[in-house]
């Protein structure tokens, strides 16, 4: 073994040919996948593709459509105020959770129950308790409030709130569960001392708590936007992209065009604009994250 | 009656496979599944069988646009099935270009379409360079208005006869709390709408220029301005109509918890379900009483091309089979919608199918949207009208300068 010169590349290299297979998939099925998509965007393929160049008229086109620009702004909508409302929410329930209660277990396998449920069907029972004839309105205004009016999902100016709504009640139990591990991390030292020096509750939470959970907080935050931009699968139960544009997502955009339009270049067009904005986000991120680390 | 319907099937599917054992089967996927559309089906399934060979049937439950996904994944991705159904047009194109449908050109010369079927323009949907590759079974149109008397008893207005006079008498309906129009809140629903207000408000030049010729100078002239004024007065009219699906808003009318609404025939279905009688409890106006015209949109039978020859005698058997005299009655019939051919007796049709044959007979007809308009400039408009009708803040105008321009950019 010893005899011969050392070579890098052979070396362990039983675990090398045991990496090859998933090389392979990774070059060919992510990258590969990947550059095709971009290749093709920049042809006039409609149902199948075809390598007939038209150079940025997918794009022009999709940038002087003003479904995918409302697509656009919903998502940011809906992604910014889910990201907060989700941590808010997730921490919340986890640090009174944290606070030795009673039936802890019972509460929080109903917090993480919602969980369980596909986008598919969480959307389905939201479109129908939002429903105003049978759902929450209609049984309050049956206790006695005529009045009483909650119908998000028919108000194009609210209706990206009552998916938003869903997606809350389905996700948060995780966001809590994940927290919940974090703060039963934490030493029971830190809140002897913290307690010691007088050191309010919150503050101790705000300023020694959270920075120490900074790992679940990072894991969490994948996990939350992850699911924001697969947000497409509620939507289409709950709304379907309606009333109007208002719930339209830019993921719905590119499998309408690739799908029911039959239009495969401007569906390209539309994903290569998701990929870009999904890597503006994810290489200084990365770089930050990963890159710093040789120079400590 | 769906019950004991449902029995007869099962009792068929029982039988069956003792009956033909050597039967091919032959897996044949389309979107009917609505009570009166999958008793239709039924019918072509049970001819079928009869020849020997076994209708495996692969319905799918939602909107014809998703459906169509699905075939045309697993016909490109190699998985095709024995047959499917689109709505003739421009739907399949490329798929022919692509070589991956049958053509089924000698059968339609050994069967002699080409004299039978009747307006002719439907086949032409089919034919791409001359050749012929699929079977078109029945003819359905858009342009029907369908009203309810006793909305408008209640509201103690006539019975409009014409799009002018349903505009008319919308206050009157608002007040009583009675919606004047009912709209499922769906794109192809408003889109739908809108070119039904086209073909008939306007002289059918207008509609045939925009979307035959793709006349962008014609679309977004005068004629034209005056559809996207009655679109907003549809608007203004739908107001407050929640509903998704379309039969959901056809049962508003049916009630009479709203005054009227543009749907096509396949409406009908409705009606009869819920025992209603035209005429008396409900009025159908063919072209909205203002032009009498109906387009020639329908649903037609492709075959993909297969290696297995035993499957591909079957596909022959049932392709010919599906313009034959006897199934296209019984199939129509259920359906609701008109015949493909000239040559049957369709005496036992009610009220407002006659009125349909009638027109058919006498050619009024106008191309469908799905035989001038690619898929793509199809959901560019339907977008377009999804935002249209959902945001009364978007004026006729701007829409109509959008209208235009999709009509410039189309192919």
């Amino acid at each position: 073994m010893a005899s011969g010169r050392p070579n890098q590349l052979f070396r362990n290299k039983t675990a090398k040919i045991a990496a090859i297979p998933m090389i392979l998939t990774a070059m060919v099925v992510f990258i590969g996948g990947t550059g095709w998509t971009v290749v093709y965007s920049f042809t006039k393929s409609k149902l199948l593709p075809k390598l007939e160049w038209v150079g940025l008229d997918q794009y022009e086109r999709l940038w002087n459509t003003n479904r995918w620009i409302v697509s656009i702004e919903n998502l940011a909508v809906y992604g910014l105020s889910m990201l907060v409302l989700s941590f808010v929410i997730g921490f919340l329930l986890a640090a009174l959770m944290d606070q030795k209660i009673r039936f802890e277990n019972t509460f929080r396998t109903i917090m993480l129950y919602p969980f369980a449920l596909s986008f598919i069907v969480t959307g389905l029972v939201w479109q129908w308790l939002l429903n105003p004839e049978f759902g929450i309105q209609g049984i309050v205004r049956d206790l006695g409030w005529e009045n009483f009016a909650f119908d998000p999902l028919y108000n194009a100016d609210l209706a990206i709130f009552g998916v938003m709504l869903a997606a809350l009640w389905q996700g948060s139990g995780l966001v809590m569960v994940l927290m919940l591990a974090g703060l039963r991390g934490i030493d029971e030292e830190i809140w002897k001392a913290a307690r010691i020096d007088g050191i309010p509750t919150w503050k101790t939470y705000l300023f020694i708590i959270i920075p120490m959970l900074r790992p679940v907080f990072i894991t969490a935050l994948v996990l939350i936007t992850s699911g924001i931009i697969r947000v497409y699968d509620l939507v289409v139960a709950q709304t379907s992209g309606g009333p109007g544009l208002a719930t339209e997502m830019p993921a719905k955009y590119v499998y309408d065009y690739m799908f029911r339009a039959q239009n495969l270049g401007q569906a390209f067009a539309a994903s290569t604009m998701m990929l870009l904005a999904v890597l503006v986000v994810v290489v200084p991120w990365a770089m930050m994250e990963f890159g710093g680390r040789k120079n400590d | 009656m769906r019950l004991r319907s449902t029995i007869a099937a099962l009792a068929v599917s029982a039988v069956l496979p003792a009956a033909t054992a050597h039967a091919t089967d032959l897996e044949v996927m389309h979107w009917w599944t609505s009570g009166g559309e999958a008793a239709a089906v039924g019918e072509f399934a049970k001819a079928f069988d009869a020849t020997g060979n076994k209708w495996v049937d692969a319905a799918f439950a939602g909107p014809g646009e998703q459906a169509r996904a699905i075939m045309v994944s697993r016909i490109t991705g190699g998985d095709p099935m024995g047959a499917f159904q689109f709505n003739h047009g421009r739907q399949a194109e490329d798929l022919i270009e692509a070589g991956l449908l049958r053509d089924l050109t000698d059968i339609a010369e050994a069967e002699g379409w080409k004299e039978k079927v009747n307006p002719p323009s439907l086949l032409d949907g089919c034919t791409v360079d001359g050749r012929i590759y699929c079977t078109p079974v029945n003819i359905h149109s858009w342009q029907w208005l369908w009203l309810s008397h006793k909305a408008y008893e209640d509201a103690g207005v006539p019975v409009p006869t014409n799009w002018d006079e349903f505009v008319a008498a919308a206050p009157a309906l608002r007040e009583k709390g009675i919606l004047p129009m009912a709209v499922g809140q769906q794109s192809w629903q408003q889109s739908g709408l809108f070119n039904v207000l086209m073909s008939s408000l306007v002289p059918v030049e207008i509609f045939n220029k925009v979307y035959g010729d793709k006349d962008a100078e014609v679309a977004a002239g005068p004629e034209v301005a005056r559809v996207f004024k009655a679109a907003a007065d549809a608007r203004e009219m739908s107001e407050g109509s929640t509903v998704q699906s379309w039969n959901e808003a056809t049962n508003l009318v049916i009630t009479g918890k709203a005054g009227g609404q543009i749907m096509g025939d396949w409406a009908q279905g409705e009606f009869s379900v819920a025992d209603q009688k035209a005429g008396t409890e409900y009025s159908c106006l063919p072209g909205l009483g203002v032009t009498e015209v109906l387009g020639t949109g329908g649903d037609a039978f492709y075959f993909p091309v297969l290696d297995d020859e035993e499957k591909s005698a079957a596909q022959a058997e049932l392709a010919a089979l599906l313009l034959k005299p006897d199934v296209q009655v019984a199939f129509n019939l259920k359906k609701g919608s008109l015949p493909v051919r000239g040559d049957i007796d369709m005496s036992t049709a009610n009220d407002c199918m006659q009125k349909g044959l009638k027109l058919l007979s006498e050619n009024k007809l106008v191309p469908d949207t799905n035989q001038l308009l690619t898929p793509d400039t199809t959901s560019q408009i339907n977008d377009l009208f999804a935002e249209f009708f959902a945001d009364a803040s978007i004026t006729p105008e701007d829409a109509q300068e959008r209208f235009a321009e999709i009509i410039a950019s189309a192919d």
